[in-house]
């Protein structure tokens, strides 16, 4: 049935779909109510679902990976900080190949203390082994957590994925919201290597160097394999419920000699500056990126690219413009804008592409040396 | 239809993000888009605080917040002290007061309608505080924003107490457009 949802109530409602066997988690601004809906669910009995309330982020991550090891499913949401105190069981849970979903409400990183949008939060877990999509649209944050389930428990991925939407503009916002009936879009779970009390055997023990890089190289083999599960599962998921996901959401994008690169809410916000655009007869396109990890391939040949980055990485720039100017070899327009939540209109992006300056930094709203 | 966009402007803990809530729920069931979002500040109880609603015939791109509302709403006049809230009106910009008595709000067409008195005398008071966001659905419904029938669904689908119903279908009839 057609509803009207917040993008929290959203992925507590897949959750719920998905039915993991466990759910441990902590509350943070803005991701609380996703763990309190979940919580609803199981005091209810709606959600037959151990939930686990723990004393912090590192735990709950610790918990999941407790549960996971067993063969079960398992679930986890947090933000921000609460993202980072669990940092060290994020690496731990790729590394020990658990399945896990977690979704992260996307918010700066303090000082100076911000609850609001950024994507700084979760680029700093790029390195973990984590899958990572970022959603434009509460159906969106929906739909991605189902098919997150599906293409992380996949025999040939066998790594954790993160869901990530962009705080209050998407976990607050009050949208259409279609349930589907699942089915049985996400087969029952499978761990070969869960542990079991008839064979015992020893986990995370100590590798040397003679075989670590192999764990590594699986890893790597995997995120790749990933590729092709992605790609399968999108288009299960087009057939069965009518709603086309790829990598990345292009926009306009056929004759466009620019192009406008963003992720999360910004992407959309994009396209209506193309349109916007179009009718000043520039042919602009927009690209929104929605998987981060396994990092995708764009067609930028022969096009002026502008990238608008919703993070930074000090000492190096924008993430998103540095890494396609590293992958395609293009030399984008960087733009830094929407940190902390900084409010960005689909005017301010039409200007950022109509004052493009190929190769140069802009900082949006910063005047000089400010 | 252009998008038409909404500005409320409340005080913390009188509903006015329910209010944003039950009005793009209804807009949907009229087989709109809609999106409603609060302000996304700390909200406190009693503070100022706006939230917004989004309608279109197309699915809504825009997450900036709305500089240029079509309609604003104010739940409660004496955030009007504090407040400019006709800040960045269209021209042709409409508000709706709850309240006795429309006022000069700077020559644009304004309605009023008592929402608070209608709430107490259908007791629908929740912690001391009249509930003014379903029978404001009535009055948006009288403006032809969304119809009554889907005012009172949206309604329906989020409060199983018929009063609220009630207090809608007054509001739609006390208000004079």
């Amino acid at each position: 049935m057609l509803t009207v949802a917040t993008g929290n109530k959203a992925v507590a409602s897949a959750v719920k779909q998905a039915c993991p066997s466990v759910v441990a988690a902590y509350p943070i601004t803005p991701q609380t109510e996703i763990v309190e809906q979940i919580a609803e669910y199981v005091t209810s009995g709606e959600l037959k679902s151990q939930y686990i309330a723990v004393e912090s982020e590192h735990s709950a991550m610790a918990a999941c990976i407790g549960a996971s090891v067993t063969g079960v499913r398992t679930f986890t949401a947090t933000s921000s900080h609460g993202l980072h105190y669990m940092h060290e069981m994020v690496n731990w849970a790729a590394g020990a190949r658990l399945p896990i979903v977690m979704a992260n409400v996307n918010r700066a990183l303090g000082p100076g203390w911000n609850i609001w949008a950024e994507h700084t939060d979760a680029f700093q877990e790029r390195d973990t082994g984590w899958l990572q999509v970022y959603v434009a649209s509460v159906q969106e944050a929906y739909d991605a957590t189902l098919m997150a389930f599906r293409i992380a428990e996949h025999e040939s991925v066998l790594l954790p994925v993160m869901v990530n939407m962009d705080g209050f503009l998407l976990s607050h916002s009050m949208q259409p919201l279609q349930n589907v009936d699942i089915g049985d879009f996400i087969p029952p779970i499978h761990l070969p290597h869960a542990i079991d009390t008839s064979h015992p055997a020893g986990y995370g023990t100590l590798t040397g160097p003679e075989d670590y890089f192999r764990l590594r190289w699986d890893m790597e083999r995997s995120m790749r394999d990933s590729v092709a599960v992605i790609r399968e599962t999108q288009e299960d998921f087009a057939k069965r419920f009518g709603r086309k996901y790829d990598f990345v959401e292009e926009y306009r994008c056929d004759d466009a000699d620019v192009v406008v690169i963003a992720m999360g809410t910004l992407g959309k916000e994009a396209e209506v500056a193309v349109d916007l655009l179009r009718k000043e007869g520039l042919k602009a396109g927009s690209m929104r990126i929605r998987w981060f990890r396994p990092f995708p391939h764009l067609d930028l040949s022969g096009r002026d690219v502008v990238v608008i980055d919703r993070d930074y990485s000090f000492g190096f720039g924008g993430v998103i413009a540095r890494s396609l100017a590293a992958t395609e070899r293009v030399t984008p327009f960087s733009v830094i804008a929407g940190l902390g939540g900084q409010e960005v209109t689909y005017d301010d992006i039409a200007g950022f592409v109509r004052d493009r300056r190929p190769g140069e930094e802009l900082w949006f709203g910063v005047n000089g040396n400010v | 239809m252009a998008m038409f966009e909404v500005r409320i402007h409340s005080r913390g803990g009188q509903g006015g993000v329910t209010a944003a809530r039950l009005l793009a729920l209804a807009a949907i069931r009229d087989g709109k888009y809609a999106v409603a979002f609060p302000f996304y500040g700390a909200e406190r109880r009693g503070a100022p605080v706006v939230s917004y609603v989004r309608i279109d015939d197309h699915p809504i791109r825009v997450y900036s917040q709305i500089r240029n509302p079509d309609l604003i709403l104010v739940l409660d006049p004496s955030v009007m002290d504090v407040v400019d809230v006709l800040q960045g009106m269209k021209p042709e910009g409409r508000v709706l007061l709850n309240g006795s008595e429309p006022r000069d709000m700077k020559g644009f067409p304004t309605l009023a309608v008592d929402l608070t008195g209608i709430a107490l005398r259908e007791q629908l008071v929740v912690a001391g505080n009249p509930i003014l966001n379903t029978p404001v659905l009535g009055a948006l419904a009288k403006m032809g924003i969304i119809t009554l029938d889907s005012a009172k669904a949206a309604i329906r689908e989020m409060f199983s107490d018929e009063r609220n119903i009630t207090a809608a279908e007054t509001a739609y009839k006390e208000l004079t457009v």
